[in-house]
């Protein structure tokens, strides 16, 4: 009964796989075909890959892709594909342009805007001399220090 | 000054997180609108002899439904079609996606048939060149075929009274 127990319980990983296997003839085609389906994502579950997606449409759109990179057609004619229907939303890496200048550019901003603050920051510190001490004071300090 | 910093820093992360609550990461802008309708040639639901084009949208302003028997958001906005079609303001088409034609037939058989026709996408083909990825999906065409609006989900009273009917009234007024 334990055996059999622990042999279902490894037998759920496995199970868990659904994407369909697919003949390639060329194996470029095939790591093509990887690539776009890991790198584009399904629009019923949105935090999943065409490829780990088990939805209906996901499936659909694997097939689309397969059919478009058998064809001899490359990564930039199946991606076109996709986002003339869905947008750039299939892409988990959004393009370059206007709309996302922002999301592209941003970061950057930010590393710059932290860096003018500690520039400026350290530059402040700097600034700040240690006040000098008068001809008294630094009597007063001598003999307190004979005194210890 | 000390603490203004954080505090302003705080509150633009505040008004940027709360913009984000009320967005709907689920509604994908299409990237169809203001494109012409895309072309397909289908048989039709009820008389699958006939062959039903995109060409039909030309010359009115016209509702586009993508539906399916199996959807259980299209049996809540049914009723709400069914009423606009009886109203005849505006002829409602029916993309019939991914279904099966008997169950297809029953359920307008059933529930009433809004649809002046439905087209039978039965492999999704169509659905997916409509850029469709959650039925049931509305489309406002204007009178040149072309997509004015993507409605995603059940279309409400609510959402027909306010977004979808002042759209095609304004279409319609347009010559």
């Amino acid at each position: 009964m334990k055996a059999l127990l622990l042999a279902l319980l490894l037998a759920l990983p496995f199970e868990a796989g659904t994407v369909e296997i697919r003949q390639f003839s060329d194996p470029v085609q095939e790591q093509r075909y990887e690539r776009l389906i890991d790198d584009l994502r399904c629009l019923v579950c949105q935090n999943q890959s065409l490829a780990d997606s088990d939805a209906d449409l996901a499936r659909d759109l694997r097939d689309e892709v397969y059919q478009i990179i058998q064809s001899g057609q490359n990564e930039e004619e199946a991606i076109r594909f996709l986002t003339d229907r869905y947008g750039d939303f299939v892409l988990y890496r959004p393009p370059f342009k206007p709309v996302t200048l922002l999301l592209w550019g941003g970061p950057f901003l930010l590393l710059a805007a932290a860096l003018f603050f500690l520039i400026s920051h350290a530059r402040r510190r700097s600034n700040i001399v240690s006040p000098q001490l008068s001809e008294s004071e630094k009597k007063r300090l001598d003999n307190l220090q004979r005194e210890t | 000054m000390r603490y203004l910093i954080p505090l302003a820093v705080f509150f633009v992360m505040v008004i940027f997180l709360g913009v984000g609550l009320t967005l709907d990461p689920r509604e994908v802008p299409s990237p169809l609108l203001g494109k012409p309708a895309p072309a397909f040639s289908l048989p039709e639901v009820s008389r699958p002899a006939e062959t039903f084009t995109q060409e039909r949208f030309t010359g009115q302003v016209s509702l586009v439904n993508v539906w399916a028997s199996w959807c259980v958001s299209c049996r809540q906005e049914h009723p709400t079609l069914v009423e606009l079609s009886r109203k005849a303001i505006v002829p409602i088409y029916g993309l019939n996606y991914k279904d099966e034609r008997g169950a297809a037939l029953k359920w307008l058989d059933i529930l009433g048939n809004p649809y002046v026709a439905s087209a039978f996408d039965a492999d999704g083909r169509t659905g997916i060149e409509w850029g469709v990825y959650g039925v049931p999906e509305t489309f406002v065409i204007d009178r040149t075929g072309t997509i004015r609006y993507k409605h995603t989900g059940p279309v409400t009273p609510e959402v027909l009274e306010q977004t979808l009917l002042p759209l095609i009234r304004q279409l319609q007024a347009q010559s």
